[in-house]
């Protein structure tokens, strides 16, 4: 490939398409996690120290997320330049309601609220997880003097503010807008249409865009409740 | 010829001196239009009363108003071609509008369409991108051999047929809200990519294209899918998905 081909926008929106789809796969493992909060906190337990102390993980799977995410969003700041660039004097009087979704003109609104909302999420979760384990060396998994693991107790806790829950809550429903587009497109920019596929495809992505927030958002109402009684 | 009650409407309608002129809306009063009058034709009698009262005609591209050249443009309340589904300006018709409605006309807009005068805009971008691979080479020698002596599957025959109605009028683009021509490029892409004939220079027609395209100034795809609903010809974002099919498997080895 030459140097020329990935200055393109197509080579760029490719790689936005495929770290979407990465994330999307990402985000149905951690999906199902979560949920075994709700089915089984044991089970959740044992999960979450896996996931948090196996190497393959923690230093090959996370840093690939860590790269997903930046690429994505590293492409999108340089797709909306180019997008916004494109037309530099508006149309007055404009009818963009008659030929396409809002969620498909406003892909970097409901994107740009994800990647804050995943601000306060590694502010929550992720950098306590990294001050316990590689700051203070404590891989056990568990708090001192404990019999069990941590992880569903910690869960619970960040659970019991309804500010968290509300902005939580809202998060996911940008989440779902952006997906209700982001799923499909994905397919179309890498270059996947066809009329035998794409409308399964398209079920398939309304499906994941509403049913999976929906899923999170639940979970974090379900620990909210029950931290409250 | 027909006895269906005349319109009265109110147009705004961009007026711009030259390229280097602000511009502006200018609103204009038409009492009795006839619901059967074509868009055109409506401006055409603005034009008439205008040059009657000493005033500049509204500059605006035509040529066969029959819808299939490409020349006629216009964005009209909000959407290129205005409201009609599968229409050029040129045929679309008064009688899609309402008596007393107020309609706003103004050019494509997009950094690849220069507005040249009022609502003509320099289009030539399109023709840029159509010379730098939108075509395959064929030896005039007297011999060449008849194209219907190839056999071609149906269905890709007809998609092709399909992808070449593009008129290359840009409503595309106008209506893209990246100003992005990627219909109009993937339709003239699709049209050879999908013949044999446009096997030999596939890669450097798909890659030379889409490079064209956003030297012009055109911008990405978002897949919001406003081009296929405003695309006079029902060109589908289908043949989007093979450019980038083919732009992808080209750029491997290219
Ligand atoms: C980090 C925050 C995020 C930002 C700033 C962001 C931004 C964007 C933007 C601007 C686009 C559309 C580009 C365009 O077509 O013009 C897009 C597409 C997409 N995003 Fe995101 N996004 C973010 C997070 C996510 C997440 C968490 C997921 C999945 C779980 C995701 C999945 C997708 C998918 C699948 C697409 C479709 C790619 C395509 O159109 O080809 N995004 N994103
Ligand atoms: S693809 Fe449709 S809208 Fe675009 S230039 Fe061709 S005919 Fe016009
Ligand atoms: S004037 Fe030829 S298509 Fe409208």
């Amino acid at each position: 490939m030459s140097m020329e081909n990935s200055k393109t926008s197509i080579f760029k929106k490719v790689l936005m398409a495929l770290s979407g789809l990465f994330l999307l796969i990402f985000l149905l493992q951690h999906f199902i996690i979560n949920f075994l909060s709700v089915i089984n906190p044991d089970a959740f337990n044992d999960v979450s120290h896996f996931m948090g102390t196996n190497p393959l993980i923690q230093f090959i799977m996370q840093p690939i997320l860590m790269l997903g995410v930046v690429l994505h969003l590293v492409m999108g700041v340089v797709i909306e330049q180019r997008n916004r660039a494109a037309r530099p004097i508006k149309y007055a009087y404009n009818k963009p309601d008659k030929n396409s979704s809002w969620m498909s003109r406003n892909m970097i609104i409901t994107g740009v609220m994800v990647i804050l909302f995943l601000g306060l999420h590694f502010y929550d979760f992720w950098l306590p997880e990294i001050k316990t384990k590689f700051i203070d060396g404590d891989f056990s998994g568990k708090l001192a003097g404990a019999e069990g693991y941590r992880y569903f107790t910690e869960l619970q806790h960040k659970f019991m503010s309804p500010v968290r829950i509300i902005i939580y809550c809202l998060a996911f429903v940008f989440l779902a807008l952006h997906l209700l587009h982001g799923f499909q497109s994905a397919f179309q920019t890498v270059g996947l249409n066809h009329n035998k596929y794409t409308p399964t495809i398209k079920k398939i992505g309304n499906l994941y865009a509403v049913l999976i927030p929906l899923g999170f958002i639940f979970i974090a109402v379900f620990h909210f409740i029950n931290a409250s009684h | 010829m027909s006895t269906e009650k005349g319109l009265n409407i109110t147009l705004k309608v961009w007026r711009q001196k030259n390229a280097q002129a602000k511009g502006q809306l200018d609103t204009y009063e038409m009492k009795d239009v006839s619901p059967n009058n074509s868009f055109l034709e409506m401006l055409d009698i603005l034009n008439d009363d205008l040059i009657n009262q000493g005033d500049n005609p509204v500059a605006f591209d035509h040529d066969c108003r029959e819808g299939i050249c490409g020349a006629c443009s216009l964005h009209i309340n909000g959407e290129p071609h205005g409201p009609g589904r599968n229409v050029t300006t040129c045929q679309l018709h008064m009688r899609e509008f309402q008596d007393g409605e107020t309609i706003y006309i103004e050019p494509f807009r997009a950094k690849a369409f220069p507005v040249i005068k009022d609502l003509i805009v320099d289009r030539s971008a399109l023709d840029r991108i159509q010379h730098a691979g939108g075509y395959i080479s064929v030896n005039t020698s007297g011999n060449t051999q008849d194209a219907n002596a190839i056999p071609i599957e149906k269905e890709n025959a007809d998609k092709a047929f399909d992808a070449a109605t593009c008129i290359g009028c840009g409503a595309c683009v106008a209506a893209c809200k990246n100003a992005s021509a990627s219909l109009f490029v993937s339709a003239k892409v699709s049209q050879f990519a999908l013949l044999p004939q446009g096997q030999v220079e596939a890669k450097d027609r798909v890659l030379n294209m889409v490079k064209q395209a956003e030297a012009e100034g055109f911008g990405p795809c978002s897949n919001t899918g406003a081009c296929e609903i405003e695309c006079p010809k029902g060109i589908s974002i289908e043949n989007i998905a093979r450019m980038n099919r083919e732009f992808l498997s080209a750029s491997l080895t290219k």
